[in-house]
């Protein structure tokens, strides 16, 4: 103080603040701001630096990178790398037959194109669903090997898709496009219909590219990217439905509803598992054999179909109420209504919520190992059993470890990327 | 007027299949019928598959003889027992496992979250990482991962480590530590320590209303904690202070006596603590966020420290934006501790899922285990809404 007094009365400038920039200022500023901030930095780097130098000696230095066996690996006293090179295929593609690795890989390949083309926004219109059934075309024939779409299927499909066309369009579409919608029901519903009286037999479409391989011998990446994609894909419709549902006016519809999606979302996936795998059996009909797969992946589902739905609710809520009524006023029927104007503007608000839903379930799907389908980390787990490589948990629980870090981290910089690119409209 | 003209417009006849309101009825009948047609197709396939399987329906089984052996019992438990015991031990096993996750991970996942929003850059960039590699890693790794830690890297019990003059043993069967035999005075030194809860809340409450009133600060934390020790203790002095213990002794293969933490608890304990406390450190971050930035700056300018700050003014308005996410994170909690049957931990699937193998009686026992878990689940949204409540935003 009396510095500065003397300083203004010998008429001297005061000296300017230090420097707060570069590097130095830096640090002062972000580690040495204050004596207990300098204490924790100091202490914070020592632990750091201590981790640091262990792993690099551990997984570097001391680690052996080839070795025949499990002892001679031991020997290293570091991380014993060999063991992964030994058994990386098994880790990725589990029991799929070892000569035809290559068809899951390409599988994988598939599905991942598949996920990333869908990550580009300039796809978000009819080229998805191009995407899709290319890529799940592709992917699941190389996982089996044959493919085989019976007559039914069709017939199916063109009901849905006539019906869901019909009332879509009643009122907006030219004559012909509603015709054509019709009677594509139509045909659905009669082939249908005669399909299950049994007029038309058994007929269907068959793929034979490559030997045939059954989903008992799946196994690694491609399961789980399978039972992730395909549990959340199936889900989804299904959790619209319920999310529907949940916010309708017909008092019955909405109690179904609540009470289903409550009753999911109270209960752990893992009881859902185990009741697929016991209960599926004694649902369906004596004598009807379900794979096991299927079962896993029908939990996945159910699951799945709850939590979207409550996030799509979310979606719903966000709308005002105006929305709703200009739709009403303008002579929309209910079909209408919600595919054009509710859940094109619901649905855009929760997609990063809903990429974080699938980084969940792509880390869940790891449950199923305990009804004994061999996922990613199931057949990391048994690469451990061996009893010539035993004794390196650490190593390979390491790498599948990274192997999930990798999906989710990008998935989630991917969903966190998009939440500020869709705000770009909303946000000033 | 305009009231007038619409009540007296002409009734017009509108067709039945154009009437909303029958609409409604012929659809919600045609629902509940499709899913009551396929709930009926699906029980009457199961009523067929059982009878064809010979396997009994009912709950008669929950009063024989389970006859398996389960590994880590709060309650006494022998294969003797009935399965209504043995799931009922299985429940109790969930329980503690998701009662010290829970408390563990608020603390854990809180300071992680703060961490995040320290001025130190390095400590700010630790926390960052911790919460991706959490979060990015199934919750099922981890369990795996610290299980064969614990298992694998810890020794064998013959060559146990050994701590605090041969009372503590670490080793790969678990942590033993001596415990006081059991003894009458035991009651009392819980009343005694409930009392001094009781003494404590009320002497914090007491403090509070004199800072009201006076602005004289009382530290009541201390006391409070100072109460909870001394009354036990007191109790225990007054009851002739009973120091019998049972040592943990190495008799054959394994330990015997004094209290142990076994290795899959401890796994699965310290797997879901760090695992959930990301994902609560997220939330704790994003509700200190949400508060405006002048909340900070008031703080600073009357004098606050910035851990008083943190206590006093930006924690309390941000636990509004906390705790409703909170309930989820605690429900996720509760629901993820059945992966402990990934890595043996007796809970109650695993429980259930062996009482499904013996029986066979799988509707029944999946009917038990989501009755449970629905119990546990609406309890504590309950006290969660309840909670939430009591912080609400008090408008007057």
């Amino acid at each position: 103080m009396a510095d500065i007094a003397e300083r203004e009365r010998a008429g001297k400038a005061r000296a300017a603040p230090t420097v707060e920039g570069g590097a130095l200022g830096w640090l002062r500023r972000n580690l040495f701001s204050s004596w207990g901030n300098a204490l924790t930095t100091v202490v914070l780097l020592g632990f750091v630096v201590w981790i640091g130098i262990w792993f690099v000696d551990w997984a570097i230095v001391h680690a052996t990178f080839e070795a025949a066996n499990g002892p001679e690996c031991g020997k290293g006293q570091g991380a014993c790398w060999a063991l992964i090179g030994e058994k990386y295929r098994y880790i990725f593609f589990g029991s799929f037959p070892y000569e035809q690795h290559w068809r899951p890989l390409f599988a994988c390949i598939a599905m991942l194109a598949m996920l990333l083309l869908s990550c580009d926004r300039r796809m978000w219109n009819w080229r998805l669903l191009v995407i899709w059934t290319v890529g799940s075309f592709v992917t699941f024939l190389l996982m089996f090997g044959e493919l085989r779409f019976p007559l039914t299927l069709f017939f199916l499909v063109g009901l849905v898709a006539g019906g869901i066309g019909w009332g879509m369009r009643a009122g907006i579409a030219s004559p012909r496009e509603i015709a054509i919608h019709k009677a594509l029901t139509i045909v659905g519903g009669i082939g249908l219909a005669l399909r299950i009286v049994g007029v038309i037999p058994a007929w269907g479409l068959e793929i034979n590219a490559f030997s045939y391989v059954e989903t008992g011998l799946w196994g690694g990446l491609p399961v789980t990217l399978i039972l992730a994609t395909y549990g959340l894909v199936f889900a989804f419709p299904y959790g619209i439905l319920l999310a529907l549902g949940r916010r309708s006016n017909l008092p019955l519809v909405k109690g179904l509803c609540v009470g289903f999606i409550e009753l999911i979302r109270g209960v752990p996936l893992i009881s859902l598992l185990i009741m697929a795998s016991v209960m599926l059996p004694l649902f369906l009909p004596t004598g009807s054999n379900i794979d096991k797969f299927l079962r896993a992946l029908v939990a996945v589902i159910l699951f799945a179909g709850a939590y979207i739905a409550e996030i799509i609710r979310g979606g719903l809520q966000s709308l005002p109420r105006g929305q709703f009524e200009a739709a009403d006023a303008m002579g929309l029927n209910y079909l209408q209504k919600t595919s054009l104007i509710i859940l094109p503007q619901a649905l855009r608000v929760v997609i990063p919520p809903l990429i974080n839903t699938f980084i969940g379930f792509f880390k869940d799907t790891s449950l199923v190992l305990i009804i004994g389908i061999f996922d990613f980390l199931n057949t990391a787990n048994q690469a451990l059993v061996d009893p010539n490589w035993a004794g390196f948990p650490g190593e390979v629980y390491i790498f599948a470890a990274a192997i999930y870090f990798v999906f989710c981290y990008s998935m989630s910089r991917y969903s966190k990327y998009l939440e500020v690119e869709l705000n770009k409209g909303t946000r000033r | 007027m305009a009231v007038d003209t619409i009540g007296s417009l002409p009734q017009t006849r509108v067709a039945p299949w154009n009437n909303p309101v029958i609409r409604g009825w012929v659809f919600q009948i045609v629902v509940v019928g499709l899913v009551g047609g396929l709930a009926w197709y699906l029980v009457s396939n199961t009523m067929a598959n059982l009878e064809k399987a010979k396997i009994a329906t009912g709950f008669d089984f929950l009063g024989r003889e389970a006859g398996f052996e389960i590994g880590d019992t709060m309650i006494e438990y022998s294969p003797a027992s009935t399965y209504a015991r043995a799931i009922w031990v299985g429940i109790l096993n969930t329980l503690r496992v998701a009662v010290i996750g829970i408390i563990l991970t608020t603390i854990l996942g809180t300071l992680i979250g703060i961490g995040r929003l320290s001025p130190n850059w390095l400590l700010a960039k630790i926390c960052e990482w911790y919460v991706e590699i959490f979060r990015n890693v199934p919750l099922l790794l981890w369990l795996f991962l610290f299980y064969k830690l614990v298992s694998e890297a810890f020794p064998g019990p013959r060559q146990a480590i050994r701590m605090l003059g041969d009372s503590v043993f670490l080793s790969n069967r678990g942590l033993y530590f001596p415990i006081p035999v059991a003894d009458p005075v035991h009651k009392w030194i819980g009343a005694g320590f409930l009392l001094g809860i009781v003494g404590a809340w009320a002497l914090h409450r007491w403090a509070k209303a004199r800072q009201a009133a006076t602005g004289q600060q009382f530290p009541s934390i201390l006391a409070g904690l100072g109460l909870i020790i001394v009354v036990p203790f007191l109790v225990w002095l007054i009851g002739g202070a009973p120091a019998k213990m049972s040592w943990p002794e190495l008799k054959g293969f394994n330990f015997q006596g004094g209290l142990v933490i076994q290795p899959e608890f401890t796994a699965l304990l310290v797997g879901l603590t760090l695992y959930t406390a990301a994902f609560v450190a997220e939330i704790v971050r994003s509700g200190i966020l949400a508060l405006h930035k002048g909340q900070s700056e008031a703080a600073a300018a009357i004098g606050l420290s910035r851990g008083q700050a943190m206590r006093l003014v930006l924690l309390p308005q941000a636990l509004r934006v906390i705790v409703p996410p909170m309930t989820s994170v605690f429900l996720n909690i509760t629901k993820n501790s059945s992966l402990a049957i990934a890595i043996g931990y007796p809970d109650l699937v695993a429980s259930i899922n062996v009482t499904i193998n013996q029986t066979g009686q799988a509707i029944e026992n999946i009917l038990i285990i989501m009755a449970a878990y629905l119990t546990v689940s609406l309890s504590i949204s309950a006290f969660m809404n309840w909670y939430n409540k009591q912080i609400a935003m008090k408008e007057r």
